[in-house]
């Protein structure tokens, strides 16, 4: 048995997981409109390359990646551009960004120029990393990091993980992803073990999910008995159901005992952590030679008429899901895109899926209505269930009074807005929403004070500039001056020596013209 | 004994505070750096200085009020009560109104402008670029919104006005949870 | 989507949580249950009014201090604090205390204690045990005169009696204050010991029950188990309770085995006075105990220690009081240097 270690804090959650853990609905009709947004990713914009009014073929490139930490963005289905402006995006602010939007022409036509590989085991590693760059692909887990640039690490990689986990109550698109494509997400597990070459591999999958184990394992085995043998450094390990052991940082202390260094990444302790998702991306970039153009997604909560998975093109209006799940059951709802502990309260429906919607969830309005928050007893149960030991009491009171040098100290920027704490506060406050805006407060705190040192500097170069002006222009006048001066006593003593000469005026009145004297001028 | 024993404590702790006075003593007057940093460094002129640096000098020497810095708001006037041990005082909000809102930048209308540089010579923080005769134009990063430039300087109508800076996905902040729970002692 | 009060700028977890201060409060007034019950059985009626009083009182001045400070008062009114803290008050108090005793108490705790430093949440000292120790001080009289176990009384006293002592100092025609009154089992062993009697004599005199004071200690086990029920319902830590008991014990046993004449048994110590209700519901008051999972051991070591010392060497019998009012004002302290190091701290990790 190999060995695991435990994460400090975490809770059990009811999972609902039963709502929607069957199949895949692989026929969900291409919607009218495709909004694509040309940042899906965490990292620098995408440039568009099209232009209204042209014709697109399916997983056509639309925006190229503008730096190492970007990734490209490709047409999810055939059509014509008919926009390329802002649209609003998934986002709790309803705030609108550049997307590029194509209505489909119902045929899902592919770029003829995209074909399969036929030998993918012979591609070398760096011409992995260029079909997973130029595939736009990014960590489907959530974090929508470019997973060609997490693909090459500055240091030697021991362990690879597989991040099947999946903590998050009602979602489940990766449990059932590992069901039926166990096949392909192992193929991808091999590609990345070539482009790593880690000590060991192992796919990480939360007890509560038998069946995505057993599919895995089954997969691994078939691979196995058809000879071949880069699969005995793979395991599938089934660890213990409590949130929030899908969360990086937490699953690799459980997996390897380690820690991830405050503010660094995973490659720093040799680790790196990918979603089944993101293989399975992998896989189809690589042996099919598709771009990321769809991903699974759970539609699922209380109040939708029928939860269940859908394979989902990229830009596909949310409101075209939920009436593809027989629409909601009341208008008494709220869409959230993600799940209830992390997830992004939707502002409307039109807005687009993109790489990072894992889940969209649909929860009754009356919930938390009437819920009210009490003073913070300091019961201590937020410091007993954070998985990143922090002091959420202590970050709460300096949110509170904005005092960013103890949230900094009490590690603010450490915290992974979980919500843990908050869901275990018997004063119900929300805590997790204290910590956001002292986040956000702080930022714009920086970039103002960055503004305030930069204003300073400016106007004191110009105040001396001014000074230094000012300074020139009287010294100036000061030399005329002088120079006037002395140009007046010369020619006072030129007088006075003309006047000693007879040109003078004398009392007889006569004119002599006598020798001038030479006198020296100046 | 008791008389000996208590003059000479005071001789001792007397002589180490006299001591500590003269080997410790400060030079200068570093308040006024920490004053200056407090303030927004907008440059705008509205509390009466010429500028945030004289303000803080003015302030340092008990001249003037801890109010009268509109872009600093009431948290700036309330961090300046606390370094200075005064008491927070109503913003004095006669020369402009207080800026608690988005961030505003100047923004030049090309097609109007006569190129008189009135707005060039006058900007605190050197933001205008232009010549005599030539278009001017405000460089977004250095604007501090201090609407110095405004008319009356600007001789033009609509030439050149204040707009609230785009929000974006980094920018946007979220809401004081506090302003929610209005009906709670939270 | 029909949510026009509820603003797009709420932030996840979008679960109701089901912990909430009510519950938490209320589960240690049922705690609590047991052990008043057998209070009852084994002393009277006087216990019942004196909580009664103590409860009511609290929440008339609660109210009245949350009008006075506009705070929403269905929310705090009903919560439990108010009504735990006169509990435990009443608690500590002697059974024939009179009436003004519990209200004066309570107006302590509650006005001065508790809504002057802030409110719920915001009191630095225990309200209910700055109280007993204000009434401790100012009447000292009144607060050491403790009953006798009903058993031992020459008649019974009913409720009635009890109210009429209570309010009017009224005996039963027969009964004379003198037949009434005890002497406390730990205030029984420091005038021995202060006389110096050995204590093996403590053991023979009628206070001495089959461990500790009589009757005392069955009502703390029930207090005991009040506890532990707490602890397995998640309302309370083990750390406080454990720590407190532990170092109580292990200082008086070390004593005890040192000199046994001058130093009571731990078992004393444990069973005796309000170790028990102390370790479980007043030391673990979450609003004034140390929040840290290190800083709670030393907090419950502190306290264990320091009424060890307080009931020795101090000028009182009892010290839980005292000792948790004092070792409270090293919570901040605590706090600070008990934080745990963050997942991945970094050594010498420089933050700009």
């Amino acid at each position: 048995m190999r060995k695991l270690w435990r994460f400090t804090g975490g809770i059990k959650l009811n999972g609902f997981k039963a709502l929607s853990n069957n199949a895949i609905n692989y026929d969900l009709p291409i919607p009218e409109k495709l909004i694509l947004p040309v940042r899906q990713h965490i990292g620098d914009v995408t440039k568009p390359l099209v232009y209204v009014g042209d014709h697109v073929f399916k997983g056509q490139l639309l925006a190229s990646s503008t730096s190492f930490i970007s990734a490209p963005v490709h047409a999810s289905s055939s059509g014509t551009i008919v926009d390329i402006g802002k649209y609003p995006i998934p986002h709790q602010s309803g705030i609108s960004e550049s997307c590029i939007v194509i209505e489909t022409d119902g045929l899902d036509e592919w770029d003829p120029t995209i074909s399969a590989n036929i030998h993918p085991e012979k591609l070398t590693v760096e011409q992995l990393h260029a079909l997973i760059k130029s595939a736009g692909i990014v960590g489907l887990g959530g974090a929508v990091f470019p997973s060609a640039a997490k693909l090459k690490p500055t240091r030697p990689i021991k362990t690879l993980i597989i991040n099947g986990v999946e903590c998050e109550p009602y979602i489940t698109c990766d449990d059932v992803l590992m069901q039926s494509r166990s096949d392909e997400i192992i193929r991808g597990v091999m590609l990345l073990k070539k482009m790593l070459s880690p000590d060991e591999c192992t796919i990480a999958i939360e007890d509560n999910k038998p069946n995505a184990k057993r599919a895995l394992e089954n997969a691994l085995k078939k691979m196995y008995s058809a000879g071949v043998d880069e699969t005995t450094n793979i395991n599938v390990i089934a660890i213990p159901t409590i949130f929030p052991a899908g969360s990086e940082k937490q699953l690799i202390k459980v997996l390897t005992g380690k820690e991830v260094p405050q503010q660094g990444l995973p490659y720093e302790v040799g680790v790196v952590c990918l979603n089944v998702g993101t293989t399975a991306a992998v896989y189809d970039a690589v042996y099919q030679g598709q771009p990321l153009i769809s991903r699974v997604v759970t539609v699922t909560g209380p109040e939708i008429s029928q939860p269940q998975n859908y394979q989902v093109l990229l830009g596909t209006p949310v409101n075209h899901l939920l009436e593809a799940s027989g629409g909601t059951k009341t208008d008494n709802y709220k869409l959230i895109m993600g799940g209830p502990m992390m997830g992004m309260r939707l502002p409307d429906s039109q807005v687009p899926i993109v790489k990072a919607s894992n889940c969209i969830l649909v929860e009754s309005l009356a919930q938390k209505q009437n819920e009210k928050v009490m003073p913070c007893i300091r019961c201590g149960a937020c410091t007993t269930v954070c998985p990143m030991k922090l002091l959420p009491q202590q970050l709460y009171w300096h949110a509170k009074s904005k005092n960013f040098e103890k949230l900094d100290h009490y590690n603010l920027s450490d915290c992974i807005e979980c919500g843990c704490c908050a869901l275990v506060c018997p004063s119900k406050i929300p805590l997790v929403h204290y910590f956001r805006y002292a986040k956000s407060e702080k930022s714009e705190n920086e970039i103002k004070e960055k503004l305030a040192d930069q204003s300073r500097i400016r106007s004191l170069a110009r105040v001396e500039r001014l000074e230094k002006i000012k300074r020139e222009v009287e010294e100036r006048k000061a030399k005329r001056k002088a120079d006037r001066q002395k140009k007046k006593s010369i020619e006072s003593k030129k007088e006075k020596v003309k006047g000693e000469a007879p040109t003078k005026n004398t009392e007889s009145g006569e004119r002599k013209e006598v020798e001038p004297k030479k006198v020296a001028i100046g | 004994m008791e008389i000996i024993a208590l003059t000479a404590l005071a001789l001792i702790f007397g002589g180490l505070l006299g001591f500590t006075a003269i080997y410790f003593r400060v030079e200068g007057d570093p308040i006024v750096d920490s004053i200056d940093a407090i303030l927004p460094q907008t440059q705008c002129g509205q509390c009466g200085y010429p500028g945030c640096k004289p303000y803080a000098e003015a302030l340092a020497a008990e001249k003037a009020e801890i109010n009268q810095c509109p872009p600093g708001g009431e948290s700036g006037m309330k961090a300046l009560a606390e370094l200075l041990g005064r008491e927070p005082i109503p913003l004095n909000l006669e020369n402009n109104i207080a800026d608690e809102g988005l961030p505003m930048l100047a923004i030049i209308n090309e097609d109007t402008c006569i190129g008189c540089t009135k707005c060039v010579q006058v900007c605190p923080v050197d933001a205008i670029v232009g010549a005599a005769k030539q278009i001017h134009n405000v460089i977004d990063m250095y604007c501090t919104g201090c609407e110095l430039c405004l008319p009356p300087l600007c001789p033009v109508e609509n030439c050149i006005v204040m707009k609230p800076v785009e929000q974006t996905v980094k920018t946007w902040k979220w809401v004081n949870p506090q302003i929610r729970l209005e009906d709670t002692a939270a | 989507m029909s949510d026009s009060t509820d603003n797009n700028f709420t932030s996840s977890p979008f679960i109701p949580s089901s912990s909430s201060v009510g519950k938490m409060m209320r589960s240690v007034i049922y705690a609590l249950i047991p052990g008043i019950l057998l209070y009852i059985y084994f002393f009277g009626w006087g216990v019942l009014v004196n909580v009664c009083l103590a409860v009511v009182a609290a929440l008339f001045f609660e109210w009245l201090m949350l009008v006075m400070c506009q705070r929403p008062v269905r929310v705090f009114l009903f919560d439990g604090s108010a009504i735990i803290t006169a509990m435990l008050l009443a608690l500590a108090l002697p059974t024939i205390a009179p009436w003004w005793i519990p209200v004066v108490g309570s107006f302590f705790a509650i006005v001065v204690a508790k809504h002057l430093y802030g409110g719920l949440g915001y009191n630095v000292f225990n309200p209910a045990m700055a109280a007993y120790a204000v009434l401790l001080i100012s009447f000292p009289l009144e607060m050491t005169l403790w009953s006798l176990p009903l058993d031992k009384l020459p008649q019974n006293i009913s409720f009635v009696d009890a109210l009429n002592f209570s309010f009017f100092r009224e005996l039963p025609s027969n009964l004379n204050i003198d037949a009434i009154t005890s002497a406390s089992l730990l205030d029984h062993i420091r005038t021995e010991v202060g006389l110096g009697h050995s204590l093996a004599d403590v053991q023979s005199s009628p206070v001495f029950g089959h461990v500790a004071a009589a009757e005392y200690e069955w009502i703390n086990i029930a207090f005991l188990a009040g506890g532990l029920w707490l602890i397995y319902r998640k309302i309370i830590t083990w750390h406080i309770p454990l720590a407190m008991l532990l170092s109580l014990f292990t200082i008086s046993l070390i004593c005890h085995l040192i000199d046994d004449n001058q130093f009571s048994s731990p078992l004393i110590h444990l069973f005796g006075g309000a170790s028990i209700i102390g370790a479980f519901f007043i030391a673990t008051d979450p609003i004034t105990a140390s929040t840290t999972a290190l800083g709670r051991l030393i907090y419950g070591c502190g306290i264990g220690l320091l009424t060890f010392a307080i009931r020795t060497w101090g000028g009182y019998p009892d010290g839980v009081a005292f000792a948790v009012l004092l070792i409270g004002l090293t919570v901040p302290l605590l706090d600070h240097y008990t934080a745990p190091k963050v997942y991945g701290a970094r050594k010498g990790y420089d933050k700009d």
